[in-house]
């Protein structure tokens, strides 16, 4: 039994980074990522691993794009503004098929924004992490137990599917300790080889060739349906979600991340009042679970999110036009209390009673 | 108790988010539910610093302190600021020779001592926050006694190992205060 | 594609046959067609790396980063292993291959565009780093896959499809000197600038590229060969014409020459000669010397 301790949001990232395998970690300096890479820059040297401050966002991701075509387990880190830069070479990974983690703890904007935790960059996330045809799976934990959890199965699920994953949490998470029971540390040494990476062919192969480069139209598309089969699979075997007093619900509360603690407190404050609530937390933002929210039986969705909306468009899409799906959010770094999401359960429980 | 929120607030410097996770650590040792959480940002010299800890049997929800049981306070602007905050029935620990104009709230229990020059005269200097720790222990007894130590101990760094002697005479100073 | 190379593999086993090779494609060069065209200084200059590789005996470690550019294609021309890079980040993807690799040859092939325009901070905060990779920088003065734009190595009054009027030094600057440039950091152990308009030219460019492959072996640091190359068709000329408008307008801006060599300095590798200049600074310690 591993024995539990205090660490920071941040920190757990890192540490269960380390443990599944990771000795590349390729950063920049932003505030509320900050203490991740400053971890990665003390531990790194002592497991014989490589911490590497890049000139930018950009060269970041692309040190990320080699380590991974090089066979390592390869990571970097940013906050909103940042990710906005690393888009590119996230773009190039996807199409080059290369797995890597990319964590956004992600703070108010658009532009400089705020350094306050949010939620608004959902639909990069999940819908246009840089140019082209593509998906990721997106994990978006809501505590730092999950945090470490969900990094460090990423790095498995991004090997499996040769996929860049991204971690999307927020400031709130990334500043906060909880105790945490860190994962088991593992032997890069031991992992699987990887036959498709450039490493050199030392003359016993063809030589390999990582590339998103089609010239040929039609080779293009062959590739994109290709991968988009692998999607398909993700979809199938990848979606995680955790549903709370659904069961026997009017109300159902969906939110992910930080603001689905927060919806947890008001659900439960909402049950001691006599309205049934309950939650839906969707853990895979991408593949998002739909299933999930279809068989919910609620008569009434309050999405709840720190932004001005996002989230809100795939619960509709689950449940279209059969129930309304309201939405409930503060954004640029504010923070919603479980007082205000109870005051907005209340009044949309008066109106279904009706 | 089931569910003790607190914010514990000062110029950042004197200590506080350092307060927090002592009592942070001490729910770990007690194997109890908690959240450390601090206020971050350009404001870690001289500006006001603040971190909310909740303990507590049950999966906390929101790690952000709206409506505090306990106000740990070490200046005047973050005392005017969460007073009214604190929960009816709430206990507040004050440094008295740094928060000197207290507000008119008889539904809360009040501790005022002065923490920074008790600290000074028990050449305990930069240490009023633990000694604060220490009254609240002593005002609510959010852990076993052994604990608290057990939590300085994990709390402090290895390099800064030859103050764990002294944060437990803080705490000591603060019991007895 | 595959047609085509069991072609030309069978032409050459026919050409053996009873005859005496004298000339022949480089086993790091893949039998196939090149997407490059007549007269143009790419196929001279990949071909001298290939030599190069094979001459070391190092094609099984050496992990080769193609930008984007005419040479993008280069994956499919060289026989190592190779990874093709988004525009201008070559030396970061290559710094990460060579971090994870460190006993493998790491090279980056870039072209002006991308290495001095898009590229530029990757470009020097590799070398500032002082990576131990090796850089092939082919310098001719525009963007030849777009069709002709306006390069940062554009001469100044060279008409281009996005400088129709002449590049004018007044809005667009004067182009940069990479080598000149880069000759200042800290972290780079040699910097050549070669051309390959000539035969003996073309041998001191193989000079040169091999010396940056065996560097970076030897552990000296970071190494980037310049060639000043031509694009006759972008240029608008035949290939005799092209290589003498670089001769009379090219060279006499970039001169040929060695710009940094740490070793003919006497030092043994890059690290130990940043340490010789920033010893009086009380904050470098002799821990710093000599590198790895």
């Amino acid at each position: 039994m591993t024995e539990k301790v205090l660490m920071k949001g941040n920190e757990a990232m890192a540490e269960a980074a380390m443990r599944a395998g990771c000795r590349f970690f390729f950063g920049y300096p932003i505030t509320p990522q900050t203490e991740l890479a400053a971890y990665m820059a003390r531990q790194m040297p002592k497991r014989d691993g490589v911490y590497l401050q890049a000139e930018s966002e950009v060269a970041a991701i692309n040190m990320v794009y080699g380590a991974a075509a090089a066979g390592a387990r390869a990571m970097t880190s940013s906050s909103s503004p940042g990710i906005s830069l690393k888009t590119e070479g996230i773009s190039y990974m996807a199409g080059a098929d290369l797995p890597g983690v990319i964590i956004n703890v992600q703070r108010g904007g658009p532009g400089l924004g705020s350094i306050q935790p949010s939620q608004s960059d959902y639909f990069q996330a999940t819908r246009a992490m840089g140019h082209g045809d593509f998906y990721m799976p997106v994990y978006a934990p809501s505590t730092v137990q999950e945090m470490a959890d969900l990094v460090y199965e990423a790095f498995d699920v991004a090997d499996k599917y040769r996929t860049p994953v991204v971690i999307l949490a927020d400031g709130m998470l990334g500043q906060m300790m909880e105790p945490v029971i860190l994962p088991e540390a593992i032997d890069p040494a031991d992992l699987p080889e990887k036959d498709w990476a450039t490493n050199g062919h030392a003359g016993k192969r063809k030589h390999n060739v990582v590339n998103s480069l089609f010239l040929d139209a039609q080779a293009n598309e062959d590739k994109n349906i290709e991968r988009f089969k692998t999607y398909e699979m993700i979809k199938r075997d990848e979606q995680r979600v955790e549903t709370y007093r659904t069961e026997d619900a009017d109300i159902c509360i969906v939110a992910f991340g930080a603001c689905a603690r927060i919806a947890r407190s008001a659900v439960n404050e909402a049950r001691e009042q006599g309205i049934k609530a309950g939650l839906i937390r969707p853990i895979t933002l991408w593949p998002y679970p739909y299933r999930a929210i279809e068989q919910c039986p609620a008569k009434a969705f309050l999405t709840v999110e720190m932004n001005m909306g996002q989230m809100i468009e795939d619960v509709r899409l689950a449940v279209g036009n059969s129930v309304p799906v309201e939405f409930f959010g503060r954004t640029g770094g504010v923070i919603p209390t479980p007082d205000e999401v109870l005051a907005q359960l209340r009044a949309l429980n008066e109106k279904v009673g009706e | 108790m089931s569910d003790t929120r607190m914010i514990l607030a000062g110029f950042g410097g004197q200590g506080v988010l350092f307060a927090g996770k002592v009592i942070a650590y001490a729910g770990l040792i007690e194997n109890k539910q908690l959240s450390w959480l601090p206020s971050y940002g350009p404001e870690m010299r001289g500006g006001t610093a603040n971190c909310s800890v909740t303990l507590s049997d049950e999966p906390i929800g929101s790690p952000l302190v709206t409506t505090p049981d306990v106000l740990v306070v070490m200046n005047q602007p973050s005392y005017d600021r969460f007073i009214n905050d604190v929960a009816p029935g709430g206990v507040v620990i004050v440094d008295s020779g740094l928060v000197q104009d207290l507000a008119d709230r008889e539904d809360v229990t009040t501790y005022a001592i002065p923490a920074t020059s008790l600290s000074e005269d028990a050449d305990l200097s930069g240490l009023a926050n633990i000694v604060l720790v220490g009254k609240l222990w002593d005002a609510i007894g959010f852990c076993d006694r052994e604990t608290l130590d057990a939590a300085i101990d994990k709390s402090v760094p290895a390099r800064k190992a030859a103050l764990v002697e002294k944060n437990k005479s803080a705490i000591e100073l603060g019991i007895a205060s | 594609m595959s047609d085509m190379t069991d072609t030309l593999v069978a032409d050459k086993a026919f050409e053996t046959d009873g005859m005496q090779v004298v000339f022949e494609r480089p086993d790091a060069l893949l039998p196939v067609v090149t997407n490059y065209c007549p007269g143009c200084s790419h196929g001279v200059v990949q071909r001298l790396v290939a030599e190069t590789i094979d001459e070391l005996g190092v094609e099984g470690t050496t992990v080769g980063v193609a930008p984007v550019g005419c040479s993008v294609m280069s994956y499919d021309f060289f026989g190592c292993d190779m990874i093709e890079a988004s525009h201008g980040r070559a030396p970061a993807v290559a710094t990460a291959v060579k971090r994870v690799l460190p006993d493998g040859v790491v090279f980056a092939y870039q072209g002006d565009g991308d290495l001095a325009s898009i590229g530029m901070a990757e470009t020097i905060h590799a070398a500032t780093r002082g990576e131990n990779i090796t850089v092939i920088f082919i310098n001719n003065a525009i963007y030849g896959m777009t069709g002709g734009q306006m390069a940062p190595t554009s001469l100044p009054t060279q008409v281009t499809q996005t400088s129709p009027y002449g590049r004018e030094p007044q809005t667009a600057g004067y182009p940069i000197r990479v080598c000149e440039l880069l000759s200042t950091l800290d972290g780079v152990a040699y910097l050549e600038r070669v051309t390959v308009d000539s035969p003996k030219n073309i041998r001191k460019a193989k000079k040169a590229i091999k010396r940056a492959f065996e560097n970076q072996i030897n552990g000296v640091g970071y190494s980037l060969v310049e060639v000043v190359a031509s694009c006759p068709t972008n240029w608008g000329m035949d290939a005799s014409e092209a290589y003498d408008w670089l001769r009379e307008n090219m060279l006499p801006y970039y001169p040929l020459g060695v710009y940094k060599d740490v070793v003919a300095e006497g030092f043994e590798n890059a690290a130990e000669a940043a340490f010789a200049r920033a010893k009086e600074c009380p904050m470098v310690n002799s821990q710093m010397k000599g590198g790895e």
